[in-house]
């Protein structure tokens, strides 16, 4: 009886699972099928007049995401380094609930954050020739959202390496700095790979960021520079969704959303897989 | 050959005693550090600029901010429905997501056999942890909406809805959190309890859940918090800057338009004018001390129970 339930609420999973992905396919395919097939290579992404230029969404979330990860990367591959090699427990004790608050601020503030004072004060004082939303503030702030990710996930990979390896190090005359790049980061090279693949997956899936900062609200024409506003997946769908007439029902903009959808759960799962054996490759090692 | 046993006596001697600067090992250690501190620092910035924008705001408007309605008014606007609506959620989210959550934890650490189920179950829960957020908003969209409007209650776009989605959203993140704090009491437990001739369901009722209860509490707030920061999934799933109306009965609550915190701040931020600018600043503090606290209280949790068997 007890395990009748128990396995039934464990099922309901699979079942949102194949939710997800029935309700993902059956609307894109319908979509796909609505629209001539040119549609999807317009000038831009205007969905309301027809234009659903996929290269320029995807482009639009390339940037975002590569310059999220050259925010992200650097800053919180330093921090897990400072974490796990250098800072004493105490330290540990006080940064790592900092950062734990950091990864719980909810993105729709941080979108806010970039749109106010990211993009002005800092975008702008640094390329004068930017004026509006840019995709770079929308970025910054995505990075910003995947520092404590990419933090805490190559520190639990560096502190996994063991002990002896460090003493080894040190027994050789090794300084800090060459037993932390030299010993302890390729030691825990698969959890450092694991925690850039899913900060690429987060920032890809990151909606609001962009919703609010990249400042393509109707839509966008194929950009592919960063000074200027732009449209991705997550936040085309967003400004659909959004949008002050309320698309519903079974038009192509409606459908549209689905199709957006269907790709980013792609792009993501295919991630997600990626980063994950490349965790269980570090579990495995020691 | 002694004037060659002196010079190398004397070179071991210095590098021994002698204090060698490691120039480049401390501007990496600085350079480390500056990238911590960065971190460290944007988060008192983005808190900071807030405070510094939306604190006047609430000083001067008092509790008045709290109790208003929605209002395209800046000096009249309030988030009392963005409260309401959020707090709902809230309700929606525990009594739906913690109870499957954890009972599929049990099931996957106390009972499930080693088989080919148990593993694709296991990698289908890893799976949907990482799937966006925004993605879970479809699912709203084209299962709960869709429902909701087939069986009559209003258009579907209601709070039930984005209640589910965010349940579901969340469901992972309690299922993940909860099977890690059962599988962190010790097997000598269980052992025992089995020793003394109980049934399996009484090792885990009487001696496995109460040992796992702070891991578990923890996991689940930090799921509720960030279920009640998600902006993107009640967007897709038709949450608007509605208001409550009860005046069809109660069960227009339910089955109206609706709004929460993070949708209000969402809206206020793309409007134009000054006025909502200090006006989103102003909700964005009391989303932040919702969620925050929320945060808070399960670190604290954590800390406090935290134990090594």
């Amino acid at each position: 009886m007890i395990r009748a339930i128990l396995l039934g609420a464990s099922g309901l999973s699979i079942l949102i699972s194949l939710g997800i992905v029935l309700s993902l396919i059956f609307q894109a395919f319908t979509f796909v099928t609505s629209i001539d097939l040119g549609q999807l290579f317009a000038e831009g992404w205007f969905p309301r007049r027809g234009m659903f230029s996929i290269p320029t969404v995807l482009v639009g979330s390339l940037l975002v995401t590569v310059i999220a990860i050259a925010v992200a990367a650097p800053v919180g591959l330093a921090s897990a380094i400072y974490l796990s090699e250098y800072a004493g427990p105490r330290t540990r004790t006080v940064v790592k609930p900092i950062l734990e608050i950091l990864a719980g601020i909810p993105s729709v503030v941080l979108g806010f954050f970039a749109l106010t004072v990211i993009n002005p004060r800092f975008v702008h004082a640094l390329f004068p020739d930017a004026t509006g939303p840019t995709i770079l503030a929308a970025g910054i702030g995505v990075g910003i959202l995947t520092i404590p990710l990419v933090a805490s996930v190559s520190e639990d990979a560096m502190r996994a390496v063991p002990q002896a390896l460090r003493e080894a190090s040190y027994g050789l005359g090794a300084r800090r700095i060459t037993t932390s790049l030299r010993v302890v980061v390729p030691a825990g090279i698969s959890g450092i790979v694991a925690a850039l693949i899913l900060a690429v997956s987060r920032a890809i899936g990151e909606t609001m960021v962009v919703a609010l900062a990249a400042g393509a609200t109707a839509g966008s024409l194929f950009t592919v520079d960063p000074l200027g506003p732009g449209q991705t997946l997550t936040g085309a769908m967003a400004s659909l969704a959004a949008g002050s007439d309320q698309v519903t029902g079974s038009t192509s903009a409606f459908l549209s959303l689905f199709f957006l959808g269907f790709v980013l759960f792609l792009i993501t799962l295919g991630l997600n897989l990626l980063g994950d054996t490349f965790v269980r490759r570090t579990r495995q090692k020691y | 050959m002694s004037t060659t046993q002196a010079v190398t006596a004397g070179a071991v001697h210095r590098s021994l005693q002698g204090k060698r600067i490691d120039l480049v090992g401390y501007v990496f250690s600085g350079l480390l550090l500056a990238s911590l501190l960065f971190t460290l620092a944007i988060l008192a910035v983005l808190v900071g600029d807030q405070f510094q924008r939306g604190l006047p705001v609430l000083v001067e408007r008092g509790t008045d901010m709290l109790t208003s309605s929605l209002s395209s008014r800046p000096d009249r606007a309030g988030v009392l429905q963005g409260l309401v609506g959020t707090a709902m959620l809230a309700v929606m989210v525990s009594v739906i997501a913690f109870p499957i959550g954890i009972l599929t934890a049990i099931y996957l650490e106390e009972y499930a056999p080693a088989n080919r189920l148990t593993r694709a179950i296991d990698v289908n829960i890893r799976n949907l942890a990482g799937v966006p957020s925004v993605v879970y908003g479809l699912l709203g969209l084209a299962v709960f909406v869709a429902l909701f409007q087939a069986i009559g209650v209003g258009n579907g776009r209601n709070i039930l809805s984005g209640g589910l989605t965010l349940a579901v959203l969340i469901l992972p993140l309690v299922i993940i959190t909860s099977a890690e704090a059962i599988r962190a009491v010790p097997n000598s437990i269980r052992e025992a309890g089995y020793g003394i001739g109980a049934s399996r369901w009484q090792v885990v009722r009487k001696l496995v859940l109460p040992s796992a209860v702070p891991g578990i509490l923890t996991g689940t707030v930090l799921a509720l918090s960030r279920a009640l920061g998600e902006t993107a999934p009640l967007i897709l799933a038709g949450a608007v800057l509605g208001s409550f109306s009860t005046a069809g009965g109660i069960g227009n609550l339910f089955g109206g338009p609706y709004t929460a915190l993070p949708i209000i701040v969402f809206d206020w931020a793309r409007k134009p004018q000054d006025e909502f600018r200090a006006l989103t600043s102003a909700a964005i503090i009391v989303l932040l001390a919702v969620t925050l606290i929320a945060n808070a209280f399960a670190i604290f949790l954590r800390n406090r129970y935290d134990r090594k068997w």
